[in-house]
């Protein structure tokens, strides 16, 4: 889509994932196409429901199947598919080369484990170092993330620190093994504002050292808007616009990017009503014909019932509004 | 000057930390609110902001008695609710209600939307069964609620839906007074807007006086009359929303609205950030004279001596800190000594 | 312009289902119902409830008429299950001593519950001092070896027959009693520690800060707020706790602790089985088998309740 397939780290082509339930087949992840160039940083926005963490974790292929099912689609990470690629290849990509952080930093460690045992078991597993060697490095990756006193505190167990230090060292854990590839689902959205801005700093100082590529997922647009160069805005399994982050604030190309802008008080004047969106998120293990966002969207009209991709509307500006790619709408 | 409503008179609420069975050792003392004063006139909202650990949630509900204060007086329209007894503070709890956070663990999920507001409003109006579901029916619409809903049972509804039927019942005792304690931080983007939409509302038509407690800035800032900042279980500043989210006097207040996100790349990227170091202490152990100095980007010797009080600068607003005029008056952003808080821009390119 | 009321199958604004509310308690039936398992099981135990008590009324054949001329003799056409050393018929008697192994099930079950649930319910509300002391109780109770326990209490109170000799006079036998409360008195304590964990987790559930919040009683708070919240786990260890009683008061009787001649349960006549099983296996295999069949529906009917009250599986 925006870098080219040849300079591009990854390219996910038409993923669809759905979880067989009790209620239905719910699709969460319905043809999501996107690439990801080296070092860039891309924004996943959305509600909850909209399928930007599912797309990440099938990808990862961390989702259960079942009752999970990657239906379709393709991931291609330096010429592999993360999709179907044998379970051996993928373990030696996951992990050393493609890392992941979660949102809760409390159950994402293991409580009866050392620091020090779970900070470099990657370097064991992938590397394949001595142990004494890798505890040095260990030391060194918690002293780039800001832990004070690394070498004693590494002998720690997880309950001894704060959230935000948790999280610390769960980012050095995944870039202990210097990825070229970072995916970050939520990782600040359960700490305190303060600490976010830490965390944010953070991974925006390693990611520059590394150079290494980032996919934050998040539903803050405050987040994405400082720290993202690109952004793609997720709503029921699709991704409805797919910009820069400065287009994409600037000039909205998709009614639900602009409907979700108007009802964030940061961006209103003091007191103003906020805009709301009317109605809920759609049942996603009913099919849905169209646009999904129709019964919603103040400007839907018949012909919005059609089936509608994502189309390049201005230079590497993407939307799925039929009305705004037919030129009837200026948002 | 306005009548005081709700006063708070050096409340504090501590809990012992203790260990045993039989022969209870004290271990410490948690301070969570460590003397907050306070005074709302009828009609304001005012804002409660601060980190987790700040004591916010456990001064919200020491005002509702729902703690008991250690010490200090909370006074409700002149009447001394810590000195009430069991039966006359059941009596006057339907001049103050609260909304709790997650919408679905504050109804039983067992009642149906009837009979929760039913019992809220029995408990302390005599409506008889016939009146009943004009009652309910009226709240319901109040709130924004389709009355169709009337015999669904909370799992039935979305957790917009769900605060919105929590609200109805805070409502239904017709309150005074309004606690609502992170009321959409539970809930997605685009319905916190409806929820904020519809407290506002309420509380102008209502002539409610509200306390919004939060950790999200930008949403108290929009709401709110006034924001009082804690840290620690002090307040450390208190002014007219506006002002102390565009002119913060007090360094931990700065550090906040600079680390609050701007869904606005522009001027992200102009802004100055000031991030501070390490994690907010815990509040068993307090540092000594401010609470804030070992993370304070302007501390300097005295801060560890003098527990600093709320002293007014300008136009209403106050802040805990000795060297509040200096910081502000000379508009400097630089830290003054070597505590390790940066100044750090954010140089994106 | 919405055009929400023409397409199919998208969530108008608002609207979820059609008026009436759906309970829990309903979603937990409808989840019931699908089980298979569960329901099959159900449906076997009241098949076979029903035919311990009405059986005997309605079949010839009956449990006390000896034909020693006849012995024991496998099944025929005139006694389905065969007969016993004594010649009486197997298939009456599985029935009659099913009417006991059941009604000992239920009342020594009932007599748990009704100990178990107050005291963790107590223990649960008050905390502090009183349900530390509480709960170390149960501890201590919980690391005596049950049967033995139990067959200590049988030895001791057989010498207060004598005192009990009036209560045969209502047609209540001083032994079962005895069986009841002495099973009883140790199946409680899990269920003690299900109700505490339960009672203890809802005071902190944010309605229930909520009911205190509005300045309603204690009572109503106890009675309407908590205890429907807390039925869930209890009736899904409840039934878990029948087989369970079932089979000590089999092991019991077996052991001749429990029930006596001339009445008789299913686990007497697997004693009695156990005794001449190489010459006449049917005498055990009959009695043992409908033994088995009841534990494991009971089983499955738990589990299956177990999952169909799962709240969460409710929520969103």
């Amino acid at each position: 889509m925006n870098a080219s397939p040849s300079s591009a780290l990854l390219s996910v082509s038409n993923l669809r994932t759905s979880f067989y339930t009790r209620n239905g087949v719910v699709r969460a992840v319905n043809g999501v196409s996107f690439s990801l160039g080296k070092g860039e940083t891309l924004g996943i926005v959305g509600e909850s429901g909209s399928g930007k963490s599912v797309t990440c974790y099938s990808l990862m292929r961390l989702i259960p199947q079942p009752p999970g099912k990657i239906e379709s689609g393709s991931a291609l990470f330096d010429g592999i598919d993360l999709l179907t690629a044998p379970e051996e290849l993928l373990r030696r990509i996951r992990g050393k080369r493609i890392s992941m952080i979660f949102q809760d930093p409390m159950t994402s460690l293991n409580p009866y484990l050392r620091i020090e045992d779970q900070l470099i078991e990657p370097l064991l597993i992938h590397e394949r170092m001595p142990r004494a060697e890798a505890v040095k490095r260990g030391i060194r990756a918690l002293e780039e993330v800001g832990v004070p006193d690394a070498a004693r505190r590494i002998r720690g167990y997880p309950h001894e620190f704060s959230g935000g230090m948790r999280q610390r060292v769960m980012i050095a854990m995944a870039l202990i093994t210097r990825p070229e590839l970072l995916i970050a689902d939520e990782p600040t959205t359960a700490l305190d504002v303060t600490v976010q801005a830490q965390i944010l700093e953070l991974v925006k100082r390693l990611q520059q050292e590394l150079g290494m590529a980032v996919i934050w997922i998040t539903h803050d647009l405050g987040v994405v808007a400082g720290f993202c160069q690109r952004v793609l805005v997720m709503y029921a399994g699709r991704i409805v616009e797919s910009a820069s982050t400065e287009r994409l604030f600037a000039r909205p190309k998709h009614p639900y990017t602009r409907a979700l802008q108007s009802s964030i008080p940061a961006l209103q004047s003091k007191g103003a009503e906020l805009y709301t969106i009317p109605g809920l998120p759609p049942d996603l293990s009913k099919p849905l014909p169209g646009c999904p966002f129709v019964p919603r969207c103040a400007f839907a009209e018949e012909h919005c019932k059609q089936p509608v991709e994502l189309m390049e509307v201005e230079p590497s500006h993407h939307s799925a509004c039929l009305r705004v790619q037919r030129g009837e709408i200026q948002l | 000057m306005a009548e005081a409503f709700l006063e708070l008179r050096d409340v504090k609420t501590h809990f012992p930390v203790e260990q045993g069975i039989l022969f209870r050792r004290r271990l410490g003392t948690v301070k969570a609110v460590d003397g907050v004063s306070l005074a709302l006139p009828k009609g304001e909202i005012l804002g409660l902001v601060g980190e987790s650990g700040c004591g916010k949630s456990t001064l919200g509900r020491t005002i509702m008695q729902l703690i008991p204060a250690t010490s200090g007086e909370v006074v409700l329209g002149g009447v001394n609710l810590t000195r009430l007894s069991r039966t006359e503070l059941r009596a006057a709890r339907s001049r103050f209600q609260m909304i709790f956070q997650d919408p679905y663990a504050s109804l039983n999920p067992r009642m149906t939307v009837f009979d929760a507001l039913a019992e809220a409003i029995r408990t302390h109006q005599p409506v008889t069964p016939r009146q009943m579901p004009e009652r309910v029916g009226e709240l319901m619409a109040r709130v924004g609620l389709s009355p169709r809903f009337v015999n669904k049972y909370p799992h039935e509804f979305s957790g917009g839906q769900r605060q919105r039927i929590a609200i109805a019942r805070a409502l239904a005792v017709e309150p005074e007074l309004l606690i609502a304690d992170e009321p959409v931080s539970a809930l997605d983007v685009s319905i916190q807007a409806q929820i904020i939409n519809l407290l506002a509302k309420l509380s102008r038509e209502m002539h409610l006086t509200m306390i919004f407690i939060s950790h999200d800035l930008s949403v108290v800032k929009h709401i709110c009359h006034r924001i009082a900042v804690m840290y620690l279980g002090r307040i450390v500043e208190l002014g007219a929303a506006a002002d102390v989210f565009e002119r913060p006097l007090h360094p931990y207040t700065k550090s906040l609205v600079s680390a609050v996100p701007i869904p606005d790349p522009q001027r992200e990227r102009l802004r100055q950030r000031i991030v501070l170091t390490g994690d907010p202490p815990s509040p068993i152990s307090p540092p000594s004279g401010c609470p804030f100095h070992p993370r304070c980007p302007f501390a300097v010797a005295d801060c560890a001596r003098i527990v600093p009080r709320l002293e007014p600068f300008d136009r209403g607003q106050e802040a805990a800190c000795i060297r509040m005029r200096e910081i502000n008056q000379e508009n400097i952003q630089h830290p003054t000594n070597g505590n390790g808080g940066g100044l750090t821009t954010d140089g994106h390119g | 312009m919405s055009v929400a009321a023409e397409l199919p199958n998208l969530t108008p604004p608002d609207a979820i289902e059609a008026e009436p509310g759906s309970s829990l308690w309903l979603d937990a039936w409808h989840r019931l119902a699908k089980n298979r398992l569960a329901l099959i099981s159900a449906i076997l135990l009241i098949l076979l409830a029903g035919a311990c008590f009405i059986g005997p009324l309605v079949v010839t054949n009956t449990y006390y008429e000896q034909n020693l001329a006849l012995g024991a003799t496998p099944p025929s056409a005139r006694h389905w299950l065969g007969t016993d050393k004594l010649g009486r018929d197997q298939f009456v008697r599985i029935l009659i001593g099913g009417r006991v192994s059941i009604m000992v099930a239920l009342c020594a079950t009932f007599v748990s519950l009704t100990i178990g649930v107050t005291w963790g319910a107590i223990a649960g509300f008050v905390g502090g001092k009183l349900d530390a002391v509480m709960m170390r109780i149960v501890d201590i109770l919980y690391s005596l070896p049950f049967t033995i326990f139990v067959i200590l209490l049988m030895v001791l109170f057989k010498d207060f027959e004598a005192r009990f000799r009036w209560l045969e006079d209502y047609g209540i036998p001083f032994n079962l009693l005895l069986l009841f409360g002495a099973i009883g008195v140790v199946e409680w304590l899990t269920m003690a520690r299900i109700v505490r964990g339960q009672v203890m987790s809802l005071r902190k559930q944010e309605f229930i800060e909520a009911a205190h919040a509005l300045g309603l009683r204690r009572r109503r708070i106890i009675f309407r707020h908590m205890i429907p919240n807390i039925l869930g786990p209890v009736i899904v260890y409840t039934t878990l706790t029948i087989p369970a009683v079932m089979l000590l008061e089999a092991f019991l009787s077996f052991l001749g602790l429990g029930v006596q001649p001339p009445m008789s349960s299913w686990g007497l006549l697997i004693k009695e089985g156990a005794e001449v099983m190489e010459e006449y296996p049917w005498l055990l295999l009959f009695p043992g088998g409908t033994l088995g069949l009841t534990l494991f529906a009971l089983n499955f009917l738990g589990d299956g309740l177990r999952d169909a009250l799962d709240v969460r599986a409710s929520k969103d």
